[in-house]
């Protein structure tokens, strides 16, 4: 393991606990340091405790571990939620002249740096900045190089201003000199060193956006919910500089239905919700099948079922994107399994769609739409971005697929089940699309030869995507291990830090993390060479394991996490460990 | 092209299976006729129908279409408008999609004043599903579900659409052709969300709501002194529960659409590049 540092800043929703973090972890990022943000927040706007936590390391950082070295405790309940993370010699700091905090204890064997956080800040220009304060007073703390967070502030409040900048450096400066000036003695041993490289730092949702951006995306309507909001905040003031367009919808059902109608009109088009809004989305999700219509409808999963836990991780939507809707939908189910695969999975999302003229959803979850995690910026290159409109016909090429009489044939039967698509506006192309059933002009029937040929054309799509495109898993581990282990979604960084703790104990894994849940790869070979399979998922009934035990006729064993909180790599090589170690039976 | 353009050209090669007499045909030739007589064509028009007798009229025009879910014609509409301003945007539906079931997206799509054309085939009940009350039908009108009459009050759409802010309001009546087909193409021409609510009788359902009522107590509004631009005026004329009118009860003269608000002037649909959009690169120098 690289020596990393954890650090966090918690206190009370409205702290501004979100955008301290941020600022911090920037710094980090900026000073060539990675960085792997986690949140731990309420879902209220005032009165419920929040935290931004930042891992970090001079190299890669995947998970989130239980260990906080240093704390910006904003309030005393903030130290009582750290206590089993918190450990002898972690730096606590704090404003004891707040009321609040007056009398707070410092547990034994940690330091506590009390702080003025607000009288500094006041003394800056203003008590707004005493979270920047704290984290002046950090970078004393740990040794930390304050200019890479001058650099952060600017980028951060730079649109408001140099002298808005120039009064948060000061308000930093003053915490690290008080720091520096009442606490000569403290034993602070961290020393948070930088290197050279240039690293960006970016949630999933963020980059959900970039990628829908990158892949020629136009129009996005959406409807705000936590944690897909983010998406819809970043393409705002972003995509018109491309051409797009975003819109607030009145509700989830006129979202999907605005991108539906842009996507009628030619446009990529995109919405984004979560688990709630998927199920209003339901019944529109088959009319874009039916209608052979392009569509990425993007799930940012939460804890469910109803309003569950809103803040909280889940891959519980799974089945729901599966099967949801009534009557039988072709659809595709690709869920990105890091940050970054959260850019590349939206543009395939996009090609998908186009290509195969149905509606993909792309199946994120909370753990990595919310967090900010670094990279290399080479990891998001535009140059390796290619778009694939599919069968668009033309004013000429259209007609190759008229009727005689000139009627064009949006559901055209063909050998690979992909119809031509004609964009409004194209001459000779008016037609007809509806999710009644319909003939190859998209004109209502009932006749029984036509129902079955039409179904079976939008079927054979996903057959040829099966044989042109690559749905292959993503491979990590020992190839030639007997152990198998499998996940979907935001698992597999924590599933790779994992395999450290598993060889510490001398035990040896193979994972495979699959971010095509439909049509997805066929792993009976892999499960037929393994001794013990384990699927590894953040939901309860672990529907991707029955899913697998479908695919390849096999029983797996199951590792499932519910209680809202992502696994940890020290917990998750535990939980592996026991269960290979285990005779786990599984229910029928 | 448009100049040679027949409302025939909206005709698709399907015959209408609605009912001998239904209101529909003489709603559905107006629209067409108001759609050539604008300078449309098949090929620049999207017409999004609900579901419905109504919603069938998707199936017997001939453009780009599409027949949707219950309900969501409207932000269907918006959406393509959106995308592609150069396109002529014609939603229309039942009072029960567009009244009962899309009722949220109605205020909403009043609201955006997206510049289309809005045309609800209200026939006070629910065709389809074979005589259901609507949201528009009498208090005391009796069908199998509402034995004694719904018991609370029709919505007003008239109402509805000038408390959510609406630019354009008409109503009028599927057997006075001349007259629907007039009221459409101002709908059509208005700049913004042209909303009309069109008497079109359901001849099998509907003994009440019939062509000798609407023709008895309908009064032309082009046949008085009425001005459409006077709010207050039309504030009146949309509360008056004595009477039924016709012709446009409000229109905006300075009523700025949706596109122009938010500078969507062009088609979406074009992606002039193979790989990411010029530019694309700066977004991941932001994340620095
Ligand atoms: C979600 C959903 N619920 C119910 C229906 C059944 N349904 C079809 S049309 C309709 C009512 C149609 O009434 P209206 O909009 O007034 O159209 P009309 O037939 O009178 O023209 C209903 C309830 C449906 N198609 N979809
Ligand atoms: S049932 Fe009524 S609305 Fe439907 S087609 Fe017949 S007359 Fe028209
Ligand atoms: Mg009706």
């Amino acid at each position: 393991m690289p020596a990393d540092f954890n650090w966090a800043i918690g206190g009370e929703a409205g702290d501004g606990i979100d955008s301290t973090g941020k600022v911090f972890a920037q710094a980090l990022s900026r000073a060539g340091r990675h960085v792997f943000t986690s949140k731990d927040f309420a879902s209220r706007i005032r009165g419920g405790y929040t935290a931004y936590k930042v891992r970090t390391s001079t190299e890669k950082v995947r998970s989130v571990v239980d260990r906080l070295d240093v704390l910006v405790a904003l309030t005393p309940r903030t130290i009582e939620e750290n206590l089993d993370e918190l450990h002898e010699g972690s730096i606590i700091i704090y404003d004891g002249e707040r009321t609040t905090m007056a009398d707070v204890e410092i547990p034994e064997g940690m330091i506590g740096l009390d702080v003025p956080l607000k009288s500094l800040a006041e003394d800056a220009g203003g008590a707004v900045m005493r979270n920047v304060v704290a984290l002046g007073a950090a970078c004393e703390a740990t040794s930390f190089d304050i200019e890479h967070l001058d650099s952060s502030l600017k980028k951060h409040f730079g649109g408001k201003g140099q002298a808005i900048v120039d009064n948060n450096k000061q308000a930093a400066r003053l915490g690290q000199e008080y720091v520096r000036d009442n606490y000569p003695d403290a034993d602070l041993q961290y020393d948070l060193e930088t290197t050279d490289n240039d690293y960006v730092l970016l949630n999933g949702d963020e980059a959900i956006g970039m990628g829908a951006i990158a892949a020629g995306c136009k129009y996005y309507a959406g409807y705000p919910i936590t944690p897909a909001t983010d998406v819809m905040t970043y393409l705002k003031g972003r995509i018109e500089q491309f051409g797009g367009h975003v819109v607030q919808a009145e509700d989830e059902l006129a979202a999907i239905n605005l991108a539906l109608g842009a996507a009628r009109a030619g446009a990529r088009s995109m919405t984004a919700t979560s688990g709630p809004g998927i199920d209003l989305m339901a019944e529109t999700f088959g009319l874009v099948a039916t209608s052979e219509t392009p569509l990425v409808v993007v799930d940012v999963m939460r804890s469910g079922p109803s309003t569950g836990m809103p803040t909280k991780q889940e891959q519980g939507d799974l089945n729901m994107m599966l099967y949801g809707g009534h009557g039988e939908i072709p659809r595709f189910v690709l869920a990105p399994t890091t940050v970054e695969e959260c850019f590349w999975k939206t543009v395939e999302a996009f090609n998908l769609a186009e290509k195969y003229q149905t509606p993909v959803y792309l199946a994120a979850d909370l753990a990595m739409a919310v967090t900010e995690q670094t990279f290399e910026p080479d990891a998001f290159d535009m140059d390796a971005v290619e778009i694939d409109r599919g069968k668009v016909v033309d004013e000429e090429s259209i007609a190759d697929h008229q009727t005689e009489s000139g009627g064009f044939k949006p559901h055209e039967i063909t050998e690979d089940g992909v119809s031509p698509r004609a964009i409004p506006g194209t001459e000779g192309g008016a037609h007809m699309s509806t999710g009644l059933e319909h003939d190859e002009q998209g004109r209502r029937t009932e006749d029984t030869e036509m129902r079955v040929e039409q179904v079976d054309k939008r079927n054979r799509k996903i057959q040829t995507a099966r044989e042109r495109e690559d749905f292959s898993p993503r491979e990590f581990g020992d190839p030639d291990s007997d152990n198998l282990v499998v996940s979907w979604g935001s698992n597999e960084g924590t599933l790779v830090e994992a395999l450290e703790f598993l060889q510490e104990e001398d035990i040896d894994v193979r994972i495979l993390s699959v971010p095509y849940l439909f049509p997805r790869p066929d792993l009976t070979e892999e499960f037929e060479a393994a001794d013990d399979v384990v699927v590894v998922e953040c939901n309860a009934t672990g529907q991707f394991a029955d899913v697998v035990e479908h695919d390849t006729l096999q029983r797996v064993k199951r590792v499932n996490k519910y209680n809202g909180v992502q696994f940890k790599a020290d917990e998750l090589a535990d939980d592996i460990k026991r269960t290979l170690a285990s005779g786990q039976e599984v229910e029928a | 092209m448009s100049s040679e353009v027949r409302f025939t050209d909206f005709k698709s090669d399907k015959q209408p299976t609605w009912c001998p007499g239904c209101g529909d045909f003489g709603t559905m030739n107006g629209m067409m006729k108001a759609l050539a007589e604008t300078g449309n064509d098949p090929d620049n028009t999207f017409v999004v129908a609900g579901i419905g007798c109504s919603g069938k009229i998707g199936t017997y025009m001939h453009s780009y279409a599409i027949h949707g879910v219950h309900g969501r014609a409207l932000p269907v509409g918006a959406g393509v408008k959106m995308a592609n301003p150069d396109l002529e945007v014609m939603v229309a539906g039942g009072d029960g999609d567009g009244y009962s079931i899309g009722a949220g997206h109605f205020v909403h799509a009043v609201r955006r004043n997206v510049d289309m054309s809005y045309i609800v085939m209200d026939n006070r009940i629910y065709g389809l599903t074979k005589g259901q009350a609507s949201p528009t039908s009498r208090e005391d009108f009796e069908t199998s579900t509402t034995p004694e009459g719904p018991q609370q009050p029709p919505v007003n759409p008239l109402a509805l659409a000038l408390a959510s802010g609406a630019t354009f309001i008409a109503q009028s009546f599927s057997s006075d052709a001349l007259r629907h087909q007039e009221i459409v193409q101002q709908a059509i021409e208005h700049d913004g969300f042209g909303f009309v609510n069109v008497f079109s009788p359901c001849v099998t359902f509907n003994d009440v709501d019939t062509y000798d009522y609407f023709r008895d107590s309908l009064v032309d509004l082009a046949d008085t002194d009425y001005d459409p631009t006077d709010r207050e005026a039309a504030k009146e004329k949309v509360l008056d529960a004595d009477k039924e009118y016709m012709g446009v009860l409000y229109q905006d003269e300075n009523s700025v659409p949706y596109e122009e608000t938010h500078g969507l002037d062009s088609s979406m649909a074009e992606i002039d590049h193979e790989g990411a959009p010029e530019g694309a690169t700066d977004l991941v120098r932001e994340f620095y």
